[in-house]
């Protein structure tokens, strides 16, 4: 696997405030990429210097193995989403849909018609006519169409209904199977698009919390269920991510994998064994007390 | 998002069950083609490359076999190897299970002989 994005060191301060802290990852070829974290963890921040429009403070970002500022070769392989993209005043839906055509080598406009009746998107509309979720389906249009190498969606649903949302990934994943590309998903919306990502980076506060492949986290954490005494004594010793109580009943989420020898020790204390959701862990990792999160790192 | 797919266990793993159900079931017989990676890809919503884990799951196990270039197929024999590996897991997974709530129930040991007879009647 070849990486096509690696970032080293990358940082970004405005005065007082750091925005990204020392974040490095590398991004392989064809995947799809969740990052994920909560709002202001500076994930717009980063897609906006992988794709040149703002200036690291420090650090290396190596896009298709060139740096992207000013770098037609590497800007016109990628795709950038956003999520307020601003159109000029006079647009209508086709005039995006043209110029995209334009901006973007792959763009396949026979697919791009194809989207835009299957979201019900009129093309005469003007875009500031639009809905919040009809602006969000011609981003989605414009994001599958372009057929990028490198496609970057920020909160590519906002405004989208449960039906628009399922067939962006019904359609997504269909045309990722026939044109296989990397994609990098930005969303606070996880446990709706756990499923399609391949990997998962989580930014908190500006750094890089964990980066991993999803199914690993999957089996990374696990909660117990029982008696307050009995769930004390099952995690002693183990690496405790939050505990709850409720009388004499508790509940502990343990970082570990929930392997035989664990569910074994939980069955002989009358414990009951849940598994963490990737949407649980991270709110886990990213929820709460500052200063006591740690990278994760296996 | 799909239903059939939980958050319980890594999903490669579910989608390596979901294959062995419907060879033990018989929905997929032996030297039968297996659906392709996007096809469970598109069907569960989920990753392909997930897909293609459970697939090779399965493949290692020699439950399923490789054509060249033309798909995956469910190996001769593979239904009895799953049926003996599913029987396996069973007192583990039901017996066990069912033992535990029973004694927390105080129902004893004849009373749940009895309860499995009358299960297995009505079946």
């Amino acid at each position: 696997m070849s990486a096509i994005v690696k970032v080293s060191n990358l940082t970004k301060t405005y005065g007082d405030t750091t925005a990204v802290q020392d974040v490095s990852f590398e991004l392989e070829e064809n995947k799809i990429y969740g990052l994920l974290g909560r709002n202001g963890a500076g994930k717009t921040t980063i897609m906006h210097m992988l794709t040149a429009q703002q200036f690291a403070s420090s650090g290396d970002i190596q896009v298709f193995g060139a740096a992207p500022y000013e770098n037609e070769s590497v800007l016109r392989r990628i795709c950038f989403i956003k999520e307020s993209q601003k159109y000029p005043a006079t647009f209508n839906v086709k005039d995006v849909l043209e110029v995209s055509a334009m901006l973007h080598p792959n763009w396949d406009a026979a697919y791009a018609s194809e989207l835009t009746a299957a979201f019900g998107l009129p093309l005469k509309r003007r875009m500031q006519k639009l809905s919040r979720g009809m602006l969000s389906a011609v981003g989605v249009v414009v994001g599958l169409a372009s057929r990028a190498p490198l496609t970057i969606f920020d909160e590519p649903y906002l405004g989208l209904d449960a039906v628009a949302r399922s067939m962006f990934y019904d359609r997504l994943l269909a045309d990722y199977a026939e044109h296989p590309r990397t994609v990098i998903l930005s969303t606070h919306l996880i446990d709706e698009v756990s499923k399609l990502l391949e990997h998962v980076l989580l930014i908190d506060q500006g750094r890089l919390l964990l980066n991993e492949d999803v199914e690993r986290l999957s089996g990374m954490a696990y909660s117990v269920v029982g008696a307050a005494a009995r769930i004390e004594s099952f995690a002693a010793g183990k690496q405790v991510l939050s505990r709850e109580s409720m009388g004499a009943i508790a509940s502990a989420t343990i970082l570990g994998e929930a392997g035989v020898q664990e569910r074994r020790e939980a069955a002989e204390r009358g414990l009951e064994f849940t598994p963490v959701s990737l949407q649980q862990l991270i709110v886990h990792l990213t929820g709460g007390k500052n200063g006591e999160k740690e990278a994760v790192t296996r | 998002m799909s239903l059939l797919i939980d958050d319980s266990r890594p999903i490669f793993v579910q989608i390596a069950e979901r294959i062995e159900n419907d060879i033990i079931e018989g929905a997929l017989p032996e030297e039968s083609q297996v659906p392709s990676t996007n096809q469970f890809a598109a069907f569960y919503q989920i990753n392909p490359a997930t897909a293609a884990k459970g697939v090779n799951l399965l493949t290692e196990q020699g439950i399923l076999y490789k054509k060249r270039g033309i798909g995956m197929f469910v190996s001769a024999g593979a239904r009895a190897t799953l049926i003996e590996k599913r029987k396996e897991q069973f007192f583990e997974q039901y017996v066990v299970a069912m033992m535990r709530e029973a004694e927390k129930l105080g129902i004893t040991q004849e009373q749940l002989a009895d309860m499995v007879r009358r299960g297995g009647s009505k079946s």
